[in-house]
């Protein structure tokens, strides 16, 4: 099957200028953040793979990180002082991939390589094919030892620099993740934010029914980390959370975001069924219906 | 190089890992990119008076080898040139799955240094042991396997790879060895140097057992046998032309290590003499779970002493002619 113009064109909105206000701001990513889905809706149908669930329950904090968090753009990518972000969940790559599109990392017509023979576009993301990726994850409990390492160097540097890294929440049932918790936590590295995709789902089954996490907000405060509780689909929330951190001095922050599988999708959202299914011609459509239905935010001025 | 006039078992010995801690301060003196990453291995690595000239620049993440690797990973991203200096059956064996994701596969500027591998931990048995570490490495792309045989090429080696971009791994030996090289040999990276010249069957191997190989060939050449003995520190990539050519001019090899008999050096050479100059090969190394034992009597046990090594080379002539 092949991918024509019509399911690559989400447009590249890119970010609004900094002395925007809070509503503007919140407005612009809402509004991305449902291009991202529309894209990315396309990307799996039309593959005849992906995660759709897991991107859909992350997409609003990507949209959020990129759209108004991270000190990134297009032409900072490599710039030694930029943020940096770590999907840790590699397996939303499609996720990323459509947001570094509306971002205007990635052109929006390579989008339509994603999965195909030769694509930069793995299945997983790869730091020296894609601008932006900073460290080829996809096995789970990669993301935070690499984000504590970079957050050290920083340190090291005397930076400013921030450190996002974003986990699933079944990936927490690695141990590698908690043993980067404890040096983060020794390091005191305030400036290492981690974000939980807390949609309480992992491949087959519930967290609670597979290896139960809570109370994850004791466990992450036992190991040091000063925790933050929001709504993962909340762009508000979200931001102010983000941009606010750290909360606490010398301590690494802990966001735990609640978010839901296939959101905002009727027929996705907490199922579980959705970790990897791809939507068939009808579900597509009504996929597609109830994401176009939601009302476009209004702009006072141009995004930049 | 050198060819010694007294006999090369007859020369003082040097724990390589003193090499390696003068090296590396060395090179963080000059370069304030260059940090060590250590799983509480620091006394293990040698590494008290590096931590006490650059106590900023030792980070020890606890006893946390998949922590270890990834955060050497992110060290780099943030442009700073991580040397991971842990005994090399924990790093390589406990955190494999970072060593290929996060530094080959990321292509992440990580030295990855396995101290005291083989059998260095004699007794302590197995578990301890690290003799899988070149046949599990060698089989990731985008990574550089180099086992150095003395202080000096563990040193050379180590300043090769910190002028290098991209991941390396190196092993620093722990048992103690005589100086193979000149104080000015210079590590070039995959090639092989002929320590010895010969022509009647060649000798390829490194590390703790290179010199090993050159006391067996003192000990040929006595009874008139002429063995060339290839000093082979780059595993990966391998100097093919090298093991060619001793395929072709002499009636076999014998490849003799510190390591698993499938899958390392003499895998590597025998991958290459079958696919380009088929010639008899006989595979020196520890092929089974080792019993109690000192690294030295263990070498000796599995054919890696002088005399077992120039007992292969005998048997192979025999059996080839």
């Amino acid at each position: 099957m092949t991918l024509t113009v019509e399911h690559t064109t989400m447009p590249v909105l890119g970010r609004l200028p900094i002395h925007s206000s809070r509503a503007e701001q919140v407005a612009h990513i809402a509004e991305v953040a449902r291009q991202i889905r529309i894209q990315d809706l396309k990307l799996v149908h039309h593959a005849g793979a992906g995660h759709i669930g897991g991107d859909f329950s992350a997409i609003d904090i990507l949209a959020t990180l990129y759209g108004a968090v991270l000190d990134i753009t297009p032409d900072t990518v490599t710039d030694h002082e930029r943020d940096r972000f770590i999907l840790s969940k590699g397996h939303v790559a499609g996720a990323l991939y459509t947001t570094l599109a509306a971002f205007g990392f990635l052109p929006v017509e390579e989008l339509a390589t994603f999965l195909k023979p030769e694509s930069a576009l793995n299945g997983h993301p790869n730091r020296r094919k894609v601008a932006g990726v900073e460290a080829n994850t996809g096995p789970l409990g990669h993301g935070l030892p690499v984000a504590v390492g970079h957050a050290l160097s920083a340190k090291l540097d005397v930076s400013l620099r921030r450190t996002y890294v974003l986990v699933g929440d079944g990936e927490l049932q690695e141990g590698s993740n908690w043993e980067a918790m404890m040096a983060a936590s020794q390091y005191q590295l305030d400036r290492l934010t981690v974000i939980v995709d807390r949609n309480r789902l992992q491949q087959g089954a519930t967290t609670k029914e597979t290896n139960d996490l809570d109370p994850l907000p004791d466990k992450a405060m036992a190991f040091g980390f000063a925790v933050v509780e929001v709504n993962g689909h909340d762009h508000g929330e979200l931001l102010d959370v983000l941009s606010a951190v750290p909360f606490r001095p010398g301590k690494p922050t802990f966001v735990i975001a609640h978010t839901h599988k296939g959101h905002p999708i009727s027929f996705m959202s907490n199922n579980v069924a959705w970790h990897h299914r791809v939507p068939d011609a009808a579900e597509f459509r009504q996929a597609l219906t109830e994401l176009e239905a939601v009302g476009r935010p209004r702009y006072d001025r141009e995004p930049s | 190089m050198s060819i010694l006039d007294t006999s090369i078992a007859d020369q003082p010995r040097y724990d390589c890992r003193d090499a390696y801690v003068e090296t590396l301060a060395e090179l963080a003196h000059a370069d304030h990119r260059i940090v060590g990453v250590v799983n509480d291995s620091v006394g293990s690595s040698k590494l008290n008076s590096f931590r006490k000239a650059f106590p900023d620049r030792l980070i020890n993440v606890g006893i946390a080898e998949q922590d270890m690797v990834g955060v050497a990973s992110g060290l780099a991203n943030g442009g700073r040139i991580p040397f991971v200096s842990a005994a090399s059956c924990f790093l390589t064996g406990r955190a494999l799955e970072q060593i290929k994701a996060d530094v080959a596969y990321s292509n992440a500027n990580v030295k990855l240094c396995g101290m005291s591998p083989g059998v260095a931990y004699g007794e302590l048995g197995p578990t301890h042991h690290s003799i899988e570490d070149i046949a599990w490495l060698r089989a990731i792309a985008n990574l550089t396997v180099i086992v150095p045989a003395d202080p000096v090429e563990t040193a050379a080696a180590l300043r090769w790879a910190a002028a290098s971009d991209g991941p390396v791994f190196i092993r620093v030996s722990r048992m103690s060895v005589p100086k193979v090289y000149a104080d000015d040999y210079e590590f070039r990276l995959g090639r092989a140097i002929t320590v010895r010249s010969g022509d009647d069957v060649t000798l390829i191997s490194n590390g703790t057992v290179l010199w090993r190989a050159l006391a067996a060939a003192e000990q040929l050449a006595a009874e008139g046998i002429s063995a060339r003995v290839l000093s082979m520190p780059t595993v990966k990539p391998l100097d093919v032309d090298a093991v060619v050519e001793a395929a072709r001019e002499t009636a076999g090899i014998v490849t003799a290590e510190e390591a698993v008999t499938g899958g390392g050096l003499g895998g590597a050479v025998a991958e290459t003499v079958v696919q380009h100059h088929p010639a008899r090969v006989s595979i020196l190394g520890i092929p089974e779970f080792a019993p109690t034992g000192s690294a030295g009597y263990l070498l000796d046990r599995y054919g890696l002493s002088p005399e077992g090594i120039a007992d292969s080379a005998r048997q192979l002539l025999k059996t080839s002619s």
